[in-house]
């Protein structure tokens, strides 16, 4: 390390420690800021000393589950520079980098607008990129506008850089068409497919030619088995698939993990099919990383929940299941996994932050009416618990069935009075919202504040 | 009463939640005894002025817009004469610009529209996003105000002498200078407003609901009932206060 790279990383990794001490958070950006702000070159630099190189996952929804699972199966083979607290930008990156001193090998999640730029620094060996769905409009812009920046990050990669792709998608498998070295993964078990495409379905026009994709699976929004009957533009084959899916409720799911370099039964213990694909994801960018199957299927079977993402909580003699949700194809999964087990009481919490996303019009958009159907009460809560509310009554829920308490601490303890005892109670928060209840149970000392969490 | 509502190219017009529009809309009707009847109205079907007493068109991606858009613009005289005959009309965001005279993108292709309203619309640099709070009269005398959120890249010109929906109290509006929002002919009404807009502008609801009746029974737009709006106006008030706090255009 040169003498002037030292020094700012010295003094970077100083003022996380003094972010912390001030309690302002994780200091999990502060270092990387400053990093950045300094010397933006620095950066690469960093991540050009890793000797096995460094991966990137971006995707609209799973990115930090992806990320966090590939870290499982990778951990044992090298030391890893990873941004597992979620700070995704440039300056979470660079914080990774600075933090892990003798890291072998960079693993990060990345922002879908971030990427270009990250990509540019980093000079990945591999990127994997799991989905694009709409997604906070008001700060992204469109789909398609997004896509173009990830053509351009793909299209800047060394050409011995693999890309796996998600051949369900149609937006993004797309993206490796002009790239040598791609991996497609996918599900293929029609059995879990919906019987249509989901309200908030996006990208179902052909890419060539406009016409409505004909879907012979659709898995969760628009991924699925497309093909367009006008022009026959469709799912490429896959390299890497998800076949024979059990699904287990909210305990776990299973399936046969079919690679090139042969299959093997993947037992998962988080639910629902979009994190099913966030396993074979992971898996894919495992085996291109070195992973053998033996290692893939230990990691996946011993993985436990990104923070926030399906995190269970004790409460004394009840539990928090917290399920993050941030746009309509992410949240339609949680409501298809919790529907089976019809809670009868639910804490939504809406805040409008900018990393929620300023515009909530896309609670509309979800397709809330099933656990609407079989709740008893629904609580709303966060700054825009008012806009939620209405959700919920416009739903059909009923007047007598709704509490709306924008506090959330007193929004958790309403609900967890009418758990039973043993029971659990579903929080389905926004980002911000989610940290803020995370910290209200941290305050109770019932969970590790994140950036302590262990790894 | 029945209220037939044409819901125009739902598959591909429906980035902003304009469903939470239609529910606000088929709710509010029943509590008052009426029955919304909604139609889906898709590329190449029919629309036959006179069979509906409300049509509803929302917004997309520019993708999806540019799909729909020869399709609304070949209507263009069934819509008018829908509109001449006394059906009222919500066009929000991308919907309203289609039913301008047409759109110029950045890179200038040009989008035709169906001249509904007498507005022309030129792709901006910047796209407009934020909170906005609009003050309107619909009914002479009757001061409301409209909560809600936009994001466009588009500036929304309208020509000399047309009627703007309301003026801006804060946000950006038809296109971030003159200080006014939408276009209001008749009883139809284009905005960049979703969020979506009715949920938290119910009365805006009510009176759309209300031209919608009076086509349906051939007479004058009927007072209806009084609903329990509390939760409505918190939201609005929040919105609202968004909005301010953003500040001016």
């Amino acid at each position: 390390m040169g003498a002037r790279l030292a020094a700012e990383t010295l003094a970077a990794r100083a003022a996380a420690g003094l972010s912390r001490l001030a309690g302002r958070g994780g200091g999990t950006t502060v270092p990387g800021k400053l990093l950045w702000k300094v010397d933006p070159g620095a950066i690469d630099a960093l991540a050009s000393r890793l000797p096995l190189g460094s991966a990137l996952v971006s995707a609209t929804n799973g990115k930090t589950t992806t990320a966090a699972m590939a870290a499982r199966i990778l951990g044992g083979r090298a030391r890893l520079a990873w941004n597992s607290a979620g700070a995704n930008l440039v300056s979470g990156v660079a914080t990774a980098l600075l933090a892990a001193r003798d890291a072998e090998l960079g693993l990060f999640e990345v922002d879908e607008a971030a990427l270009p730029e990250v990509a540019r620094r980093v000079r990945p060996h591999a990127l994997c990129l799991g989905n694009l769905f709409r997604d906070q409009l008001d700060r992204y812009g469109e789909l398609e506008h997004v896509a173009d920046g990830w053509r351009d990050a793909v299209s800047g990669l060394d050409d011995d850089a693999v890309v796996i792709l998600n051949g369900d998608d149609p937006l993004v498998a797309d993206l490796g068409r002009a790239h040598g070295r791609t991996v497609l993964f996918g599900l293929d078990d029609p059995r879990w497919a919906r019987p249509a495409l989901q309200h908030a379905a996006d990208s179902k026009y052909c890419l060539r030619c406009g016409r409505p994709y004909a879907y012979a699976a659709a898995y969760v929004g628009h991924l699925g088995d497309y093909r367009c009957p006008a022009c026959g533009h469709g799912r490429p084959p896959l390299d890497v698939a998800a076949r024979g899916l059990e699904l287990d409720g909210l305990n776990g799911a299973a399936f046969e993990l079919v690679t090139p370099a042969g299959s093997t039964r993947i037992r998962l213990p988080l639910p629902g099919l979009y994190n099913v694909y966030n396993a074979v994801a992971a898996a894919a960018l495992a085996q291109q990383l070195g992973a053998e199957l033996d290692e893939i299927r230990a990691g996946l079977a011993g993985f436990s929940a990104a923070f926030g993402r399906f995190e269970r909580i004790p409460a004394s003699d009840r539990t928090i299941l917290v399920l993050l949700v941030k746009n309509p194809a992410g949240a339609n999964e949680i409501v298809r996994t919790l529907e089976r087990s019809a809670p009868k009481t639910l804490l939504l919490a809406l805040n409008d932050a900018t990393a929620d996303g300023k515009d909530v019009s896309w609670i509309w958009d979800v397709d809330l009416e099933p656990l609407l159907d079989g709740a008893e009460t629904v609580i709303v809560s966060g700054e825009r618990a008012a806009e939620l509310g209405l959700r919920c009554l416009y739903g059909g829920l009923d007047r007598g069935s709704l509490v709306v308490e924008p506090d959330l601490e007193r929004a958790l303890d309403r609900g967890l009075v009418l758990v039973p005892p043993g029971g659990e109670l579903p929080v389905l928060p926004t980002y911000t919202a989610m940290l803020a209840l995370r910290a209200v149970v941290a305050s109770r000392g019932l969970v590790a504040p994140y950036w302590e969490r262990r790894r | 009463m029945r209220i037939a509502v044409a819901h125009l190219y739902p598959a591909y017009l429906n980035i902003y939640a304009d469903r939470g529009n239609i529910a606000v809309l088929a709710r509010r009707a029943a509590r008052r005894g009426h029955e919304l009847d909604v139609r889906a109205v898709g590329i190449g079907d029919a629309l036959r002025p006179g069979d509906h007493d409300l049509v509803y068109i929302g917004g997309g991606q520019d993708r999806e817009q540019a799909l729909v858009a020869p399709d609304l613009a070949a209507r263009s005289e069934e819509v008018a004469e829908a509109v001449a005959g006394g059906a009222a009309l919500l066009a929000v965001c991308g919907g309203y610009q289609l039913l301008g005279r047409g759109y110029r993108d950045r890179y200038g292709g040009t989008l035709p529209g169906a001249g509904l309203f007498p507005h022309e619309t030129v792709a901006g640099g910047r796209r407009m996003i934020g909170d906005v709070l609009l003050e309107c009269e619909l009914e002479p005398g009757e001061r409301r105000t409209i909560a809600g959120f936009e994001n466009h890249a588009g500036r929304t010109q309208l020509d000399p002498g047309a009627t703007p929906l309301g003026r801006v109290v804060a946000g950006f509006g038809n296109d971030g200078e003159s200080g006014y929002e939408g276009c209001r002919v008749g009883r139809a009404i284009g905005t960049y407003l979703h969020g979506p807009l009715l949920p938290r502008n119910p009365w805006l609801a009510d009176w759309l609901l209300a031209q919608a009746l009076a086509h349906a029974t051939g007479g004058e737009p009927p007072q209806l009932e009084p609903l329990d709006d509390e939760l409505e106006a918190v939201a609005h008030a929040v919105s609202a206060q968004r909005a301010r706090a953003r500040g001016g255009r």
